[in-house]
């Protein structure tokens, strides 16, 4: 009994608190657009099979290197007289795949190792160790490493990509953990005899929950960006499934006979994470009670 | 500050090993028989056998990891299985180039990434804030390796102010070798400016609205001395910060770049072992990078307890 009284008292102003972040949030013109920006993103991916003018791997040799503005293509064909648009709605689609399969990776372990790490003290140390391990193979080191032992592909990036966001994740969650364990209501909690889980569960993992969100916002983009670099090497996607990053890295060879090719998937990589992060930044100002003093 | 050190070690220690053995255990667990790999067209069970003699294969895994571990200690990283050079000296003619271009991308990043911090800070509200937030948030979100597309394409091809792609060591021309950087670094240090630029502008702020500057300000001094103490000190320390942090995603930003400008350096190094499934390569490529990042990280750490003593109280602690 004692114990809903003092999680009742937590969750009532984390409920006014929401409704704070989304006014600030629909009272922010640059968050508005980003959050447009990032719909017709997700639309245009994900109705590709319906909404693409073209197949995206078709190839028609008699209209290679058309201009952007062809009838029929609208941003122009690539050495193969593949549309370009229609590439990049399903190069989207592979970003996307790839953003939200890496981030829920990343959730999924780092926050169960943070909200421990934080906790419980003995296992801090172990976990600390394992994340500094982690991060002393550098993201592409550690992609390098995997695309030679499991072979590249969409979902071994989405790992490789996971894997390098974990320690990030585990120490925004362990600080925050850290942070939250020390405030007056999770005392009382324990001392009126709730357990370890419990007081993880009901009250710890709800107040970090902003942090996490913030974080996840953030990794999104980076996993795009990573996905486009190890497609443009050849250490993600495979030709001829369409990726933004292989888009370029075929598009690097006949550059100067057809600069948009070269030129679109990079600028539709850079709106999509641009939308991401204005969106992250928002959500971060709008979660931030200092900010609306700055 | 002993405790802290010695502390601080034997963290780095410990990492080192781990990421020995992570190494040692990841190439054993490529697909394929590396004897086999080694042997090529010549398969018969005979010249198989000699090969896992003459590579230690026939022994158990704890001895293998012993002379692995012995070997690179000394120095020796194997030969590489397509073109049979020692992997040492592959290594010693890549590194310098990527030594190179990462000096340089830090250098160009903090003079970009302090001056549009302070500057953000300093006019608050004011177009030129707004301005270096929007080019913070331009240099997070760009793909590097595209900007470096496009400026090969634009600035070199056809406007043919910069080479587009080769080296020039610094010792054969200088000048030349400046000429063929400076464009991999400028497009290498844009990701790490933004950061750069977002953290001295958070820390110029608290720092312009804590009490030490008040006083500063009260006792006389003029706008600029303030800010420009200020500035120096804190954007040294978010520098060093910075660069700790995003050592990972500098390393891998150079392997990228390289490729793109067709660099010689560690990256192409790392790249091509892959595609040509060079297994020697690959263990010491990984294992180079993972010992160069802890020792560099233990380096950042010292040198911040240096900078900040508030660290070093906190170590003891």
């Amino acid at each position: 009994m004692a114990v809903a009284e003092v999680t009742e008292a937590v969750t009532a102003p984390l409920r006014s608190n929401r409704r704070r972040v989304v006014r600030r949030i629909l009272h922010n013109p640059l968050a508005l657009t980003g959050l447009a920006v990032l719909a017709i993103a997700v639309i245009l991916a994900v109705f590709a099979n319906w909404l693409a003018p073209h197949e995206p791997t078709q190839t028609h040799l008699d209209r290679a290197f058309a201009p952007p503005g062809t009838a029929g293509y609208l941003l122009g064909t690539d050495d193969l007289g593949r549309d370009v648009l229609s590439r990049i709605m399903f190069g989207l689609r592979a970003s996307l795949h790839v953003g939200v399969l890496a981030v829920a990776f990343s959730l999924v372990v780092g926050v169960p190792l943070g909200l421990i790490a934080g906790y419980f003290r003995t296992v801090d140390a172990l976990i600390s160790r394992l994340t500094d391990l982690v991060l002393a193979f550098p993201f592409l080191i550690l992609a390098v490493g995997l695309a030679a032992i499991r072979g590249a592909s969409l979902g071994n990036a989405a790992i490789a990509i996971g894997i390098a966001q974990i320690p990030g994740m585990i120490r925004i969650v362990r600080s925050e953990t850290l942070r939250i364990k020390s405030l007056d209501f999770v005392a009382a909690a324990i001392v009126e005899g709730a357990s370890d889980a419990w007081v993880l569960g009901r009250h710890i993992f709800p107040n970090a929950g902003s942090a996490i969100i913030v974080q996840a916002t953030v990794g999104i983009p980076a996993a795009i960006l990573g996905e486009a670099v190890l497609s443009f090497l050849g250490l993600g996607i495979q030709p001829p499934a369409p990726s933004l990053g292989t888009m370029l890295a075929d598009a690097q060879q006949f550059a100067s006979r057809a600069p948009w090719a070269a030129v679109m998937p990079g600028v539709a990589i850079m709106l999509l994470t641009l939308a991401f992060n204005i969106v992250g930044d928002s959500l971060r100002d709008a979660l931030d009670p200092k900010a609306s003093r700055r | 500050m002993r405790r802290y050190l010695l502390n601080r070690l034997w963290q780095s220690a410990v990492t080192l090993v781990l990421a020995t053995i992570v190494v040692f255990a990841g190439v054993r667990a490529l697909p394929g028989d590396p004897a086999l790999a080694l042997a090529g067209e010549d398969r018969d069970p005979e010249s198989l056998r000699a090969i896992r003699q003459q590579y230690g294969l026939d022994q158990s895994w704890l001895v293998q990891f012993w002379q692995f571990v012995s070997h690179a200690a000394r120095g020796d990283l194997g030969e590489s299985i397509r073109t049979g050079t020692p992997v040492r000296s592959m290594i010693v003619s890549a590194l310098p180039v990527t030594i190179e271009l990462s000096v340089l991308a830090i250098l160009i990043a903090s003079v970009i990434g302090v001056g549009a911090g302070v500057i953000a800070a300093v006019r608050r509200g004011r177009p030129a804030e707004w301005a270096a937030n929007a080019l913070a948030l331009l240099g997070l979100s760009v793909p590097h390796f595209w900007l470096g597309l496009m400026a090969i394409l634009y600035l070199s091809v056809a406007l043919g102010l910069f080479p587009a792609s080769g080296f020039v060591p610094f010792f054969t021309d200088p000048v030349a070798n400046l000429h063929h950087l400076i464009l991999p670094a400028l497009i290498l240090g844009t990701g790490l400016s933004a950061v750069i630029m977002r953290q001295t502008r958070s820390s110029m702020l608290d720092a312009l609205s804590a009490d030490y500057i008040r006083t500063a300000e009260a006792k006389g001094l003029s706008p600029k001395a303030v800010v420009g103490k200020h500035a120096l000190r804190n954007s040294l320390i978010v520098v060093v910060t910075i660069v700790g942090l995003q050592l990972g995603a500098l390393i891998s930003g150079a392997v990228v770049t390289e490729r793109i400008f067709a660099l010689p350096g560690f990256g192409k190094l790392t790249v091509d072992a892959v595609f040509q499934r060079d297994y020697p390569v690959i263990q010491a490529v990984v294992l180079v990078t993972a010992t160069a990042y802890i020792v560099i990280n233990l380096l950042v750490d010292l040198l911040y307890s240096v900078i900040d003593p508030r660290i070093r109280v906190r170590g003891e602690a």
